[in-house]
């Protein structure tokens, strides 16, 4: 294939993907919007809440008259919530096939991440990725509708406004730790963001029992108890936080100190990576002390994730002194004209 | 937290609340390393070194803070007086950071001789009633109660939990090494630190604009440097005598695709001596690629052009030669310099411009523009300056700007400016016998960054070996399982519970899993 074949092959890819989330979605709000009118079981435990939605309402089919037309309004319930499932994974894989495809259109061949939409397009793909991934493990099933909106409004982002065609790398970008440095960045932020969704999601839940009691219906009350949701979000975060710390911390400042110099330069990037490190470190303190555990916690992981995303997108477009603006054209060779 | 305030009774005629000096400072103490405090201190950090981000920094870019400066003349001594064109050497930054250390071992130290102390203790004895403890489960059998225990034991050893008979239970415990993960996670913090500190005291970081070609060289002295900062404890004994001078360099200019014009592939060749009477070594210098002599880097940063211009004056003799710097200003390598003339008669002659690698003309704005970085048809085109150029006085001045307060520009007689414009190899005559310029050669330059950062070997230890611990404190569960069986009636009554200790697992599902094993190998 030639280079301009990958390349709208890739855009293609992407299309398809972002109508296969919007389709999922879809599913998944059906889904939803179908539990509504089923009541939550009655005394549900915080481990049987935490299963996927439509199984707990299977499991707990209203007795009495219409307990035909409630069992098949579950089924279908359920089938809309694993239609919904599997046309993630097809996006998953069709997002994939649109990275990959990035990738080989370039010349030479490089890894699919130099520019700020191929970042978004590899930050989205990492959070979906993981989101399929750990979706049985961690039992994410009400997450869904949360973290497609998500992957498709940023993928929407990316396809509107950040999109620029296939270009070679700058110089300064060549390199092997272009590979290790921005995959583990990207993998850390994909974590980091499932994790501010469940935190979010969190206070959510904590706000509506401790306003209104256990509910019996919607969204909120199909949500897992708030110490699962807490649970859930600290293992994500768990999970995130060393990988940050290997992408920031040991594989930035070496990579920084082949190309600028100096391993550590107070670059308005590097100085947002580092207050991103510093209030995840804050988080999980917070959760192991005295006051600060759950509400306080979550509000931490909720700036944590804002001051992510703020570097990741934010810095490249405000922030004309910092040696990582690769928004826009690419920048010369650094030269500082002082003397 | 303050304990030293509650629990001591007020000796004789103290007011209740008053602290003698040894307790003042003991409460002190004790908030400094708290938990609390920390956190609070992990917040002020991130927080203080957001205004870094925003207002451009003297360490960072000087050039960038000088022109801010300059166009915030109310803000600046405010600034300055805060320390925000420095904030992370500033006063408060530091402050919040040795204080966050302090706090830091502080709670480290004790905590280490409590871990050392604990590391060989036993698992505690099982609580009376398990089942009051949040995550139990229990099932009878009709084995005898001491082949389930017998069971139980091999079943947590193979899980490699420390265990303790305990009468008609077992108590079992595992993880002890999340805490010295823990611990090492918060050392290696200050051995990162230590390291970091040892750079920006003892370390330097310079650069130089080198012109190509053997008849220039750089040898490692402080005086040649453009520009040099060293850290306060830095001795300049410590420098490595290298020398070297750029033999060539190569740039690849895109020529197709979407990024034509981009230049790429940027190579110095490099001939080096590590010592003054060293064998003569060469290296290809590029970006992501330095040069390490000894404990110093060398690195390619940036490149540019220095046309060669000379003047000869109105009396016919040259007043200036050779190459001139020009700074590059955009992508396509359009530059600016000055050429002055001090000792030009009759009068001094300043020459400030722009140089256009691939001159073109634009209609739109009626001025020339560089098309390409390539230098396939390079041009100068300056403004000349007559007067007093104001370099006799010893007032340093920048060597990329005139002084123009006391010259007056060249006009012609209609009043606009009186611009020369010169391609390679052109000559021009200037009015009024002030004697002629000429664009005589290309040269070019490499601007080369030299750094020598002791201590970074023992920052990126610090990190790796923070990394470790980090992945020990949060991945390794500390538990404690207690397996209690005893008769009941016909059969044997078997509790089983568990306690997670980091707060972070998932107990319920350790319980399950055991009662499991212990229920699957009955069967057995």
């Amino acid at each position: 294939m030639t280079d301009a074949a990958w390349e709208s092959l890739s855009n293609q890819a992407v299309a398809a993907a972002g109508l296969l989330y919007f389709l999922a979605l879809l599913a998944h709000l059906i889904e939803w919007a179908s539990l509504r009118k089923m009541p939550v079981a009655s005394g549900s435990s915080a481990r049987a809440s935490v299963d996927v939605p439509g199984g707990v309402a299977v499991a707990t089919g209203p007795d009495g008259a219409d307990d035909v037309a409630g069992e098949q309004r579950a089924r279908r319930t359920a089938m809309f919530g694993r239609l919904g499932y599997l046309v993630t994974w097809l996006a998953v894989a069709v997002h994939l096939v649109g990275l990959v495809g990035r990738g080989m259109a370039a010349d030479p061949n490089r890894v699919p991440w130099g520019n700020m939409y191929e970042f978004t397009l590899a930050g989205t793909f990492v959070v979906a990725a993981l989101y399929v991934a750990l979706y049985r493990r961690l039992r994410l099933a009400w997450m869904a509708p949360i973290v497609l909106a998500f992957v498709l409004s940023v993928l929407m982002v990316a396809v509107i406004w950040l999109y620029s065609p296939v270009a070679p790398l700058t110089e300064a970008l060549d390199s092997y730790w272009l590979v290790i440095h921005v995959v583990s960045a990207i993998v850390a932020t994909g974590a980091f963001t499932l994790g501010g969704i469940t935190s979010a999601l969190y206070l959510v839940k904590a706000r509506s029992l401790a306003k209104h009691g256990p509910r019996q219906s919607g969204y909120v009350a199909r949500l897992p108890q708030p110490e699962a949701l807490d649970r859930v979000s600290y293992r994500l975060h768990a999970f995130g936080f060393p990988v940050w710390t290997f992408a920031v911390l040991i594989t930035g400042p070496i990579w920084a100190h082949q190309a600028w110099s100096s391993y550590w330069n107070w670059d308005p990037k590097e100085v947002w990576a580092f207050i991103t490190w510093v209030v995840y470190a804050a988080y999980l303190h917070a959760r192991t002390t005295a006051g600060w555990k759950g509400r306080n916690a979550a509000i931490l992981a909720l700036v944590g994730v804002a001051t992510l995303w703020f570097n990741f997108i934010g810095i490249n477009y405000f922030s004309s002194t910092s040696q990582h603006s690769y928004a826009g054209s690419a920048p010369a060779i650094h030269v500082a004209p002082e003397r | 937290m303050n304990t030293a305030l509650s629990t001591r009774p007020p000796e004789d005629d103290r007011r209740p609340g008053e602290l003698t000096f040894r307790e003042l400072l003991r409460w002190i103490w004790r908030q400094i390393t708290s938990m609390r405090t920390a956190l609070i201190l992990l917040l002020l950090l991130a927080l203080a070194a957001i205004p870094g981000s925003v207002i451009p920094q003297q360490g960072v870019d000087s050039l960038k803070t000088s022109n801010w400066q300059d166009d915030h003349p109310k803000l600046t001594p405010i600034y300055e007086r805060l320390g925000l064109f420095s904030v992370y050497d500033s006063a408060w930054f530091s402050a919040i950071y040795i204080l966050l250390m302090i706090s830091l071992v502080g709670c480290i130290v004790p905590r280490t001789l409590h871990y050392w102390r604990g590391l060989r203790a036993r698992p505690p004895k099982a609580p009376r009633n398990l089942t009051r403890l949040p995550d139990h489960a229990a099932y009878t059998t009709p084995e005898p109660p001491e082949a389930v225990l017998e069971r139980a034991r091999s079943t947590l050893r193979r899980r490699r939990y420390r265990m303790e008979a305990d009468g008609d239970a077992i108590s079992a415990e595992r993880g002890y090494l999340r805490e010295a993960g823990n611990l090492v996670f918060h050392l290696s913090v200050v051995v990162v630190l230590v390291g970091f500190a040892m750079g920006g005291l003892f370390g330097y970081k310079g650069g130089v604009i080198l012109l190509v070609g053997d008849d220039y060289g750089f040898s490692n002295t402080p005086d040649q440097y453009d520009e040099f900062n060293p850290g306060s404890l830095f001795s300049a004994d410590r420098m490595e005598p290298f020398s070297f001078s750029i033999d060539d360099f190569s740039v690849d200019w895109l020529t197709t695709g979407r990024r034509a014009g981009m230049a790429r592939g940027f190579a110095s060749h490099l001939d080096y001596q590590e010592t003054l009477d060293g064998p003569e070594q060469s290296y290809d210098l590029r970006v992501n690629h330095p040069l390490s002599i000894g404990s110093t880097d060398v690195f390619l940063i940036g490149h540019g052009y220095a046309p060669v211009i000379t003047i000869r004056d109105g009396d016919g003799d040259i007043v200036k030669s050779g190459p001139t710097i020009f700074l590059p200003t955009s992508q396509s390598f359009q530059s600016i310099g000055v050429v002055a003339a001090p000792d030009a008669e009759p009068t001094q002659v300043g020459l400030e411009g722009e140089f256009y690698p691939t001159v073109a003309f634009s209609q739109q704005t009626g001025s020339y523009y560089s098309l390409l970085g390539k230098p396939l048809d390079p041009m100068v085109s300056m403004l000349v300056y007559t007067g007093d150029l104001g370099m006799d006085d010893g007032v340093p001045q920048s060597v990329y700007s005139l002084d123009k307060s006391r010259t007056t520009m060249l006009t012609k007689k209609d009043g606009t400016p009186y611009r020369i414009d010169l391609r390679e190899g052109e000559t021009v005559k200037l009015p009024d016998g002030l004697g002629t310029v000429s664009f005589e050669r290309l040269e070019r330059w490499n601007k080369i960054q030299i750094s020598q950062t002791p201590g970074k070997w023992i920052a990126l230890a610090g990190v790796v070996l923070a990394l470790v611990g980090l992945l020990g404190s949060l991945f390794i569960r500390p538990r404690r399982v207690w397996v209690r069986a005893r008769r009941d009636g016909d059969g044997t009554l078997v509790e089983v519970a568990a306690l997670d200790r980091s707060g972070g697992g998932d107990v319920a599902a350790v319980v399950d899993e055991l009662v499991e094993a212990l229920q699957r190998e009955d069967q057995s």
